[in-house]
């Protein structure tokens, strides 16, 4: 190990019967940043777990080389020996406890458990000059209930240099945040380069990856494709290798607007606890058409979509469907008048995690006779339907038996389009449906919603990605303070004015 | 009414709830640690039972009152390493697992009571905690008889409400409960033992509420009877929930049950004639669940309550 601060070395592992990593190798240089590509489900994750101790790796080692040249093999299977060896991790899902406070989650794990009291002074004076010299703040005395995920994140990444780490592991740490939070986070990162941090740097985000990482490595369902310097990289070169074929790009078509699908007749929502109020929304989605509704999160696209999905119902105004007013609609009604959900929260609303890949495919519509008879579920009927799915819309995992807990996240939202498209539903609400997925999932999923267009629905696509807005919309909403209002515009700059509550153009 | 008002001026009421929450207090507290920490114990039932079988045992075979008391936070620790074991690392259902600790603890004290006692007919006596006569204090007017005339078992009740507050509050070991009971991976993550935190947690819990039960026959009564508990335990799974798992809140919570169980003997004396004797037997039952109902809305449940926790799990 040349010159490197970290050497990982054949690190394998297995779940089941999914090798998650295949005997990988890697190599961190002090001051680098290294960044890892692959589709969901390739392994990066796993790797990292491995290197942190979360995960007892089957096969491989880790070896540290400290500055002084000393070299350890870390013990597998133990966090606190990672953390000695100096290496931070912030993880995807937040590991933080909701209920203490910031000061307290950061110092958890540092003091010595059985003193009779906590010294706080020290460490906090310690906190702000770290926050000053690093650039990232988070108030230190609020809870961690009370921020937002932004403020969240850099807690994490607080606590990891607060316990002076070497190597920091950034695991997707942009998925949740905004532009503007990104950048800050980036740039406070840069800085810390300087004092001698590494950081492995896990992104699906192309255009991060090639601004932000030295170096980037492309792993691909498991094992190590390929390396280069990120100076020598290419956007089509690097998705090639993490998904091993030229990707077919997916190109703005336009729709043919057929008769009113779904409509909103100036809905109004107070605010309360938990979502945001809207003010005077009116819309109207048209078969064969994807309305696109850009905005920054936060601004009552939640509350948007739980209103049209039945989850919610409006304090005033009128939903119709297919031209008929919908007294009150419901998340039954809504099904039965063909809605068809993707929910933003996969994995909390999408489906249930402990059930089977089979059963969450068809829980939507548990009362087909294809699917029981006489309130008997028709098992064997259930996995050929399954099978069948699985095999059109290659959602990969253990099988239709295992736990759909197991499968990745861009499997888990190919399963519950399987299911929404199958019912071949007239109106589509797609709320967020390619956040945090690997390119080739993404691409997969607007392909399947132009298609479900093409075929005549009416698809609403709520995202805060604009370039996703902008490829597939017909027309486009901005939803600003909970109010909505339509663009002509395809430019960037001006929906983005708008987005930030700018005139209309 | 007037009578009503006698009684809540009357010092023995106070005293009499004083005494009445000191087993609860105890339970409280022991709930309060295994749940803040994440693990449900619904063996306290039976271990309130085990507490007070053991800790009356040992004096009676010829240990002195603190041994007793000892012995039976020992019972109670076993018990609680054993359900925390079943629950913790080997991460079986805590209702379950729990549920069945009441059912072994309290048959296996009843058994153990039967097979040192055969042949008894009235359960025999042990000379109990007398109540401490502080010099002075004692003989202040109101507070020297609600306070300084309990025994030193509910002073020990008193004192622990402090010592799981300054734990909980003050010390390192009180955030990492906390946190364990929020989110483990976070503890995982910063490099401490999730396994250790929570069954630890347990086994003091367990041995608090052992203590409980202790006060039973070593302080309320002076003897062992079948049935003595009789739902303390359960009471004290609700309370932990109307105290928002404070511990402050706990001792306020205790205190009202045994107020409104003071009350009830009262207002039997009083109008006994006119109302069956059932309805004041039901009445603290009836409050606490008002209290729970007005209360609970808002509980703030410790977030991994109930929910297992395995490394590397995905």
């Amino acid at each position: 190990m040349s010159g490197s601060i970290l050497a990982m070395r054949g690190m394998t592992k297995r779940f089941g019967p999914l090798l998650a990593a295949d005997s990988i190798d890697l190599d961190l240089y002090r001051g680098e940043v290294l960044a890892l590509l692959g589709e969901n489900g390739a392994g990066k994750t796993t790797l990292m777990n491995m290197l942190f101790g979360e995960y007892t790796p089957d096969a491989g080692e880790v070896r540290i080389r400290f500055p002084g040249g000393d070299e350890e093999i870390l013990p597998p299977g133990q966090p606190q020996a990672a953390i000695s060896a100096r290496i931070g991790m912030v993880h995807q899902h937040f590991t933080l406890a909701e209920n203490l406070t910031v000061l307290d989650n950061i110092l958890l794990g540092t003091e010595p458990l059985f003193s009779p009291k906590r010294s706080r002074r020290r460490a906090r004076a310690g906190l702000h000059r770290l926050m000053e010299t690093s650039g990232l703040n988070a108030p230190l005395d609020v809870r961690i209930r009370n921020l937002s995920v932004g403020e969240r994140q850099r807690v994490e990444v607080l606590k990891a240099l607060y316990r002076e780490a070497r190597i920091l592991v950034l695991d997707e740490p942009t998925a949740v945040l905004t532009p503007q939070e990104a950048d800050s986070l980036f740039a406070a990162i840069r800085d810390l380069l300087g004092d001698g941090l590494s950081v492995i740097f896990i992104s699906h985000k192309l255009r991060e990856v090639l601004a932000f990482s030295d170096r980037i490595m492309v792993l691909r369902h498991g094992r190590m494709i390929g390396e280069m310097p990120t100076s020598e990289a290419d956007a089509g070169g690097i998705v090639r290798m993490m998904v091993g074929e030229e990707q077919a790009r997916v190109d703005r078509t336009v729709g043919k607007p057929g008769a009113p699908a779904l409509g909103l007749a100036e809905i109004s929502v107070p605010a309360s606890r938990g979502h945001r109020g809207l003010f005077d929304v009116s819309l109207t989605i048209h078969e064969g058409e994807i309305l696109g509704v850009a905005g920054v999160a936060g601004n009552g696209q939640s509350t948007l979509a739980q209103i049209t999905s039945g989850l919610l119902q409006p304090g005033q105004g009128t939903i119709s469907i297919g031209g008929r007013d919908v007294r009150r609609l419901s998340p039954a009604r809504a099904l039965r008048e063909g809605i068809g959900r993707i929910p933003e929260d996969r994995h909390q609303d999408g489906i249930v995690a402990d059930m089977s890949v089979a059963e969450n495919l068809v829980i939507e519509r548990l009362d087909s006779p294809e699917i029981q008879r006489q309130g008997i579920l028709r098992r064997s009927a259930i996995a050929a339907h399954a099978r069948t799915l699985i095999d059109a819309h290659d959602i990969r995992g253990p099988g239709p038996q295992a736990r759909t807990a197991l499968l990745s996240g861009g499997n888990i939202q190919k399963l519950i389009l399987a299911r929404v498209l199958e019912a071949q539903p007239g109106i589509i609400l797609a709320n967020q449906p390619t956040r945090g997925l690997d390119v080739r999932a993404a691409s997969e999923v607007s392909r399947r919603l132009i298609e479900a267009r093409d075929r005549g629905a009416g698809v609403l696509l709520i995202s805060e990605d604009l370039d996703e807005i902008l490829t597939l919309s017909d027309r486009i909403l901005v939803m600003h303070n909970g109010r909505i209002a339509e663009t002509k515009s395809r430019d960037r700059a001006v929906i983005g004015a708008m987005m930030t509550g700018g005139a209309a153009a | 009414m007037i009578d009503i008002l006698q009684i809540f001026l009357s010092e023995s009421f106070w005293a009499a709830s004083l005494r009445i929450a000191s087993p609860l207090i105890f339970g409280v507290l022991g709930t309060l640690l295994c749940e803040r920490a994440g693990v449900l114990n619904l063996g306290i039932e039976g271990i309130f039972v085990v507490g007070a079988m053991t800790g009356w045992m040992a004096v009676w075979l010829g240990a002195p009152l603190p041994v007793g008391v000892l012995a039976a936070a020992l019972a109670g620790a076993l018990f609680g390493l054993f359900h925390s074991v079943l629950t913790v690392p080997l991460g079986l259902s805590q209702h379950v697992s729990g549920l069945g600790i009441t059912l072994f603890a309290s048959s296996l004290a009843s058994f153990a009571y039967r097979t040192a006692l055969p042949q008894v007919s009235s359960p025999p006596r042990i000379e109990p905690f007398r109540s401490l006569d502080v010099p002075i204090l004692s003989d202040l007017p109101f507070f020297g008889t609600v306070l300084f005339q309990q025994t030193a078992l509910t002073w020990l009740a008193l004192i622990m409400v402090g010592v799981v507050w300054w734990i909980m509050d003050r010390t390192p070991l009180g955030v990492a409960l906390k946190a364990v009971g929020d989110n483990p991976e976070a503890v995982n993550a910063q490099g401490l033992s999730v396994i250790r935190l929570r069954m630890g947690a347990v086994v003091a819990g367990s041995s608090l509420m052992a203590l409980g039960g202790a006060f039973l026959t070593m302080s309320a009564f002076d003897a062992f009877f079948f049935g003595m508990v009789n739902g303390r335990g359960w009471i004290c799974i609700a309370l932990v929930i109307f105290a928002s798992w404070q511990p402050g809140k706990a001792l306020v919570g205790a205190l009202l049950f045994g107020m409104f169980d003071a009350l009830q003997v009262r207002l039997q004396t009083e109008a006994g004639a006119l109302v069956p004797h059932q309805v004041f037997l039901m009445m603290p039952f009836i409050l606490s669940i008002i209290a729970l109902v007005i209360v609970a809305r808002r509980a703030d449940y410790p977030r991994a309550l109930l929910t297992p926790w395995f490394r590397g799990q995905r």
